[in-house]
């Protein structure tokens, strides 16, 4: 018997196949891209409320594999750089170049720590706009050389502070999504822990945006949707169950382009393990993009992000 | 006959509403009361301290455009609920409420108009829908009033009001800051221009997405414009907040606005925009 989900996605491909053509090639991407999560869904069962709070718990598990623990295991020769050449060095983003798959490429990435100096420095992978600032400025710099942008999120969100607000939080995270919608090159995107709200999002306007099978990705964090919508933050487990944030809804959603398998038990299990097969993923899927022209990416990009949302 | 008790309920004009609510017309900062007429013949603002209570979107598009120019267009667009979303009471249930109380079928109305017999089009956010919160749908009209501008290649005027994304979507609400931001930069490579005007309050989701990428920004007096709200930010860092935390002042001071204008200015100002973009070609 077919699931909701997939009677849902069935109807929505027949109402796409029939709209009268505004935008020709914006539809029939989108028409393509639901019939490849179709083929997906018809083996994997809908998630239950237990499955989805047990991806909050992995994707929040203090033994996960962070930003630079990838780098270590999939960069050579990373150089990080520092700064948005405008106030201050921002920690809770790491930014750099680097060789990968046999070309050098940029790396971004929202960077948690486990020990407690180390989150204080990191601010606990809560970025401020001179972190966003930092990352245009690195990616821009890519765009200028031909590098292509990889890019790891995993951030609870943007970092909610009176500076923050001051130098422009929302301005910051609106103008990185605008810098990555115009890049010429490559970007391949990976949720690899939290992808928390406008601060995740702010680093994912990419050609592919790939999540592991235990990151989230959510419009706001559980706890913050039951203290809003229930009143109360002790309805995370329900509140995460209501919203979906895990990898298979994003996936049936038309949110991201494919899930990155994580070794046996979690990515926390197994580092090597899970830098192998997110390191394969990130390969095929610039692989994917390494003959398109500048501008078929860009215009294909917007197109992407442009098909997203269900409305009658 | 002492055992039965009586109930009385005594209305008395002058006392506040029971749920500890002020009634909607009366002025948060100086306590005057207006009847409505009276607040639409000041464009809602208070005559006597110069509050801008929220505007309706219709109204605000009556003041905005010239009589008889506005032409809706996506008005059948609604919204669906695509995770069968449910907190205390379903999505499908706020909506219909929402459409009821405010005669609008989302939070945003979009069209073209002409302002000063300069033809543009126009995005006007109700926060009265929902809080003004940006679904799928309002992403969707976002973006197709970006392509109608690129089109008919006038300016797009774009007034917000919204707290932010409609959680009820998930992670389909969070799509439409992409979204968005992607439609004002195809917008801006056709040569198109945004001009956005941020009400009270602008903040989170559209504030971090198409409401920042403006050529143009400007925001009413008072405004809050913030990606996180003055109570989250007192909760998550216990930091003191300064007096004018996140509104438009503080952020005309922090340079993120071009102008502040009262609301009676804002037609006359975006007539002299539209002049001067419209005479760029």
């Amino acid at each position: 018997m077919p699931g909701e989900a997939e009677l849902r996605l069935r109807a929505r491909l027949a109402r796409l196949r029939s709209v009268p053509l505004l935008g020709g090639a914006r539809i029939s991407g989108e028409v393509e891209r639901l019939e490849r999560q179709l083929e997906r869904l018809g083996a994997e069962p809908e998630p239950s409320a237990d499955e989805i709070w047990r991806s909050v718990e992995l994707a929040r598990h203090p033994e996960r594999p962070y930003t630079l623990d990838y780098v270590d295991r999939l960069i050579e020769d990373f150089v990080e750089l520092h700064g948005d050449r405008g106030r201050a060095d921002d920690a809770a983003i790491v930014a750099g170049l680097g060789r990968f798959a046999g070309r050098t490429v940029a790396l971004l990435g929202n960077q948690k720590a486990r020990d407690i100096n180390e989150r204080m420095k990191r601010n606990f992978g809560m970025a401020y706009p001179e972190g966003y600032r930092k990352a245009m400025r690195v990616m821009e710099l890519a765009n200028r050389h031909g590098f292509p942008v990889l890019t790891l999120v995993d951030t609870p969100g943007a970092y909610p502070g009176v500076a923050a607000e001051q130098h422009g939080q929302g301005g910051a995270i609106a103008r990185s999504q605008a810098v990555m919608a115009r890049l010429g090159v490559p970007t391949v995107s990976c949720i690899i822990g939290e992808g928390g709200s406008g601060g995740a999002v702010a680093l994912a306007l990419a050609d592919r945006v790939l999540m592991q099978e235990n990151a989230i990705y959510s419009v706001i964090t559980p706890e913050g949707c039951a203290a809003i919508l229930w009143r109360d933050a002790s309805a995370a487990k329900k509140a995460a169950a209501a919203f979906k944030p895990d990898a298979l809804h994003c996936l049936e959603l038309g949110v991201i382009d494919a899930i990155v398998q994580e070794p046996e038990g979690g990515a926390q299990a197994d580092h090597d393990s899970a830098a192998t097969l997110l390191g394969e993923s990130l390969a095929a899927a610039l692989e994917e993009l390494d003959s398109v022209p500048a501008d078929e990416l860009r215009r294909r990009r917007r197109a992407k992000f442009r098909a997203i949302g269900v409305f009658a | 006959m002492s055992t039965s008790r009586i109930d009385v309920e005594i209305e008395h004009k002058h006392a506040p509403p029971p749920d500890g609510k002020r009634h909607p017309n009366t002025c948060p900062k100086c306590d005057s009361h207006y009847r409505d007429d009276e607040l639409d013949a000041s464009l809602w603002v208070c005559a006597h301290c110069g509050h801008h209570f929220p505007m309706r979107a219709r109204a605000r598009i009556a003041y905005l455009a010239d009589e008889g120019s506005f032409v809706e267009s996506a008005a059948d667009l609604h919204s669906e609920d695509p995770l069968g979303f449910f907190d205390l009471r379903p999505y499908t249930e706020r909506l219909a409420e929402a459409e009821v109380s405010t005669g609008l079928g989302e939070a945003m109305v979009t069209g073209e108009a002409a302002i000063a017999e300069r033809p543009c089009e126009l995005a006007v956010m109700d926060f009265a829908f929902m809080g003004g919160s940006m679904g799928s749908v309002v992403g969707e009209k976002l973006s197709r009033a970006c392509d109608a501008a690129a089109e008919r290649s006038v300016p797009l005027v774009a007034v917000t009001a919204s707290g932010g994304a409609r959680m009820q979507e998930g992670i389909l609400s969070l799509m439409q800051l992409p979204k968005t931001v992607c439609a004002v930069e195809d917008l801006h490579d056709a040569g198109g221009a945004l001009f956005v005007v941020m009400a009270h309050p602008t903040t989170a989701g559209v504030l971090a997405s198409f409401a920042s990428l403006a050529d143009v920004t400007v925001a009413e007096p008072g405004a809050l414009i913030a990606f996180t709200g003055p109570r989250v930010v007192q909760q998550t860092t216990r930091e003191k907040l300064p007096d004018d935390f996140a509104l438009s002042e503080q952020n005309l001071r922090f340079g993120h606005l071009d102008a502040i204008l009262p609301r009676r200015e804002l037609r006359p100002y975006l007539a002299r925009l539209l002049r001067l973009f419209g005479d760029a070609r």
